[in-house]
């Protein structure tokens, strides 16, 4: 960091907080913000090359490990991928465990973020632990629920990171309807708690800025289910096409800063996906407890701040336990634990609503039931120019700040995103330098 | 971070090429999670913290594999400044799934990916940290056990050896009373060969073990490899079943390349 009369740097190596690796460099001349970038220098682990020639039936297990946060997320779209090339539905108790086990993820996932990576910025804390010395039970209660997140993931997919049970078509074994019953009195207790989580997120002082996305989220056929596990493209402008026309609707380029791939709307630009755009695009869908609990936060009718993007995530874990208790009851122990078919050269398209936005992958396989080719669009790189769009925006606003705290606030804007980095398929330090 | 009385051992956590499953099964110790910073300091952490101390750190845990020139001289460094470094998860110890590319052209790979490859930085292979220096203690799993973590973490402290068992899959399985997928339903499973750590899980679930936790000391694969030919499995199903997320393992390794041999 260096202060002159005519020139700014401010610079972060390594961004803290965020899952996986990556770098901001803002370049300010006088009151003028000449560039933003960010930086993504996770080391590229080539996943769409490595899956080329291995059996449709790895994708699950090997996608997995494209990000330990969210491995539900790559498993849900890598089998829905393959049973489109299949030709295959997965309805009924096995769709019931699909969803239930993606509410964990949900769970374990946001509380992570919300409870020690996020809200320590808005308390002034370097980190959960630090936060824990003052406010002990408010970080005792989120880490009670993304301990239950945790055990529903384990009950339904045999381990926490990396689940080893979710397989295309279905599951290796279904859990008996008894030890989903006993995951009950517990997430009963965090549903109650996540209300208390959901008033204090709503009391946190929210720096200003409201940002005209465009917002990409999934939405359900069904008009009472709020998105997770699947569904169509949709946009707060007019984007409404089935999973195949992903391709045809957006676009990823490369730029030189980054590992990651950018994506825009074809012919348009910038897009959000992840909880705020879900959020204001279906939060009519959301269960009534769920409805009532943003209202009383004032979110109510629509939120487009992403600093208040904790908030919704806090509404998204009131829902994801609302939810999960939902599945529970509605669970009938499946005859089979899969649906079964026979491989066919096809090509296939799958997405799901990672924690952190809209995940798809697409794949083509050969009549062996080999991969030819793999494609997997991760959610932190669709969101790579809303993020720099947010940095511009708040850089611009805010160049009177001194460099320490502009530098925390910038990070801030990023943490908003909940990156998840390590999502690198083809993909944070903080640098501003004042020209 | 410091607290009056006794110093506390001061902790780091580094992040290579990896997923950052195994780190994040440090913070998936709910219950154990904020007593640890009465024991340790958690000097340097920065999935978790922006707040960083300085080294030398008495206990370093590295997560992930060397896939960058940047990163293979940042991992001397780690070296230099940490007194214990303890290499956790698949990547780590044996280059992860990543490390297929060393089976393969890696600009050939890029290519595949990029449509620029030559702004891309990366190696060859994808290399374990003990390929590239002094390795303390290794704890296996793709990704690693948290309870297993906090055992090695103890005994570090304790300055004991981690009582981590080098015993495979198998005696886990029979252990916890799984019915044998291979013998009762002919399903193919890496248990026989494979390191125990996961508790069996996935013959738990009716499902093979697909060896996530790397070899177990001196195991038997050419027999393992038979056993698998005889329920059906074929060549290239056999690489396969050797060649993912432990690939580089030296035994996974050689039973890949006598299964493709055996041809």
């Amino acid at each position: 960091m260096s202060t002159d009369n005519s020139t700014r740097r401010i610079e972060t190596s390594y961004l803290a907080r965020v899952e996986g690796e990556g770098a901001m460099h803002v370049r300010l001349r006088g009151e003028e913000v000449e560039a933003v970038e960010l930086r993504i220098f996770e080391p590229p682990r080539l996943f769409e090359a490595l899956l080329r020639g291995r059996d449709l039936g790895e994708a699950p297990d090997i996608t997995a490990r494209i990000c330990g946060i969210c491995p539900v997320a790559y498993q849900t779209s890598a089998c829905q991928a393959m049973e489109d090339a299949l030709g295959i539905e997965v309805e009924g108790p096995l769709r019931t465990l699909r969803r239930l086990i993606y509410c964990g993820e949900w769970v374990e996932s946001h509380c992570l973020h919300l409870y020690m990576l996020h809200a320590p910025d808005f308390l002034g804390y370097e980190s959960g632990f630090a936060m824990a010395r003052d406010h002990r039970e408010v970080v005792e209660r989120g880490l009670r629920a993304k301990k239950a997140g945790n055990r529903l993931i384990e009950t339904v997919g045999g381990r926490a990171v990396h689940p080893i049970n979710v397989r295309v078509g279905g599951f290796y074994k279904a859990p008996t309807r008894r030890a989903l019953e006993e995951l009950r009195p517990e997430l009963e207790r965090c549903r109650e708690e996540a209300l208390q989580t959901v008033r204090w997120t709503a009391a946190l002082e929210f720096p200003e800025l409201e940002r005209d996305y465009e917002l990409v989220c999934l939405r359900s056929e069904r008009g009472d289910e709020y998105p997770i596990d699947r569904g169509g493209i949709v946009s707060s402008r007019g984007i409404d096409v089935a999973p195949a026309e992903f391709d045809a609707t957006f676009e990823e380029e490369q730029v030189p800063h980054s590992t990651a791939l950018h994506a825009r709307v074809r012919g348009r630009g910038a897009y959000l996906t992840g909880p705020l755009a879900r959020f204001n695009l279906n939060r009519e869908r959301l269960s009534p407890l769920a409805v009532e609990a943003a209202a009383e936060a004032g979110i109510g009718a629509g939120c487009r701040n992403p600093f208040r993007s904790i908030v919704v995530r806090a509404v998204e874990i009131l829902y994801a336990f609302d939810e999960a208790l939902r599945l529970i009851d509605a669970y009938e122990e499946p005859d089979a634990p899969a649906v079964e078919a026979e491989p066919r050269a096809a090509v296939g398209h799958g997405v799901s609503e990672a924690p952190r936005g809209l995940l798809y992958h697409r794949y083509e396989i050969d009549a062996d039931g080999r991969i030819v080719t793999a494609r997997i669009v991760p959610p932190t790189s669709q969101n790579q120019r809303s993020i720099e769009e947010d940095l511009r925006e708040f850089v611009a606003a805010n160049t009177a700040l001194p460099d320490e705290d502009l530098r925390h606030r910038c990070e801030q804007t990023i943490r908003n995103y909940d990156p998840c980095i390590s999502c690198s398929t083809h993909f944070l330090k903080l640098e501003v330098e004042r020209l | 971070m410091s607290d009056a009385g006794a110093r506390r051992p001061k902790l780091a956590v580094w992040k290579f090429a990896s997923c950052d499953g195994c780190q994040l099964s440090l913070l998936d110790l709910e219950d154990e999670l904020l007593a640890l910073p009465e024991r340790i300091d958690v000097a340097y952490f920065l999935e978790a913290s922006r707040a960083t101390v300085e080294g030398p750190y008495d206990i370093s845990l590295v997560e992930g594999s060397v896939t960058t020139p940047a990163d293979a001289e940042r991992i001397r460094e780690v070296r230099r400044v940490s007194r214990r470094l303890v290499t956790i998860g698949a990547c780590a110890t044996a280059g992860g799934i990543q490390g297929l590319r060393n089976f393969a052209e890696v600009e050939e790979f890029v290519s595949a990916v990029y449509a620029t490859p030559s702004y891309i930085s990366t190696l060859a292979t994808s290399t374990p940290i003990s390929d590239h220096v002094a390795v303390d203690f290794e704890l296996h799993g793709c990704p690693v056990d948290r309870h297993q973590l906090l055992e090695v973490l103890l005994a570090f402290l304790a300055e004991r050896r981690p009582a981590i068992p080098n015993y495979s899959v198998c005696v886990e399985c029979k252990r916890r009373g799984n019915v044998c997928v291979m013998v009762a339903h002919g399903t193919p499973c890496l248990g026989p060969v494979t390191h125990a750590g996961c508790g069996a899980i996935c013959p738990a679930h009716d499902r093979g073990c697909y060896g996530c936790f790397g070899p177990m000391e001196t195991p038997n694969t050419a027999s393992l490899s038979g056993w698998m030919r005889g329920l059906g499995a074929e060549t290239p199903d056999l690489i396969d079943a050797y060649r993912s997320f432990n690939a580089n393992a030296p035994a996974f390794r050689a039973a890949g390349e006598q299964a493709g041999e055996a041809r």
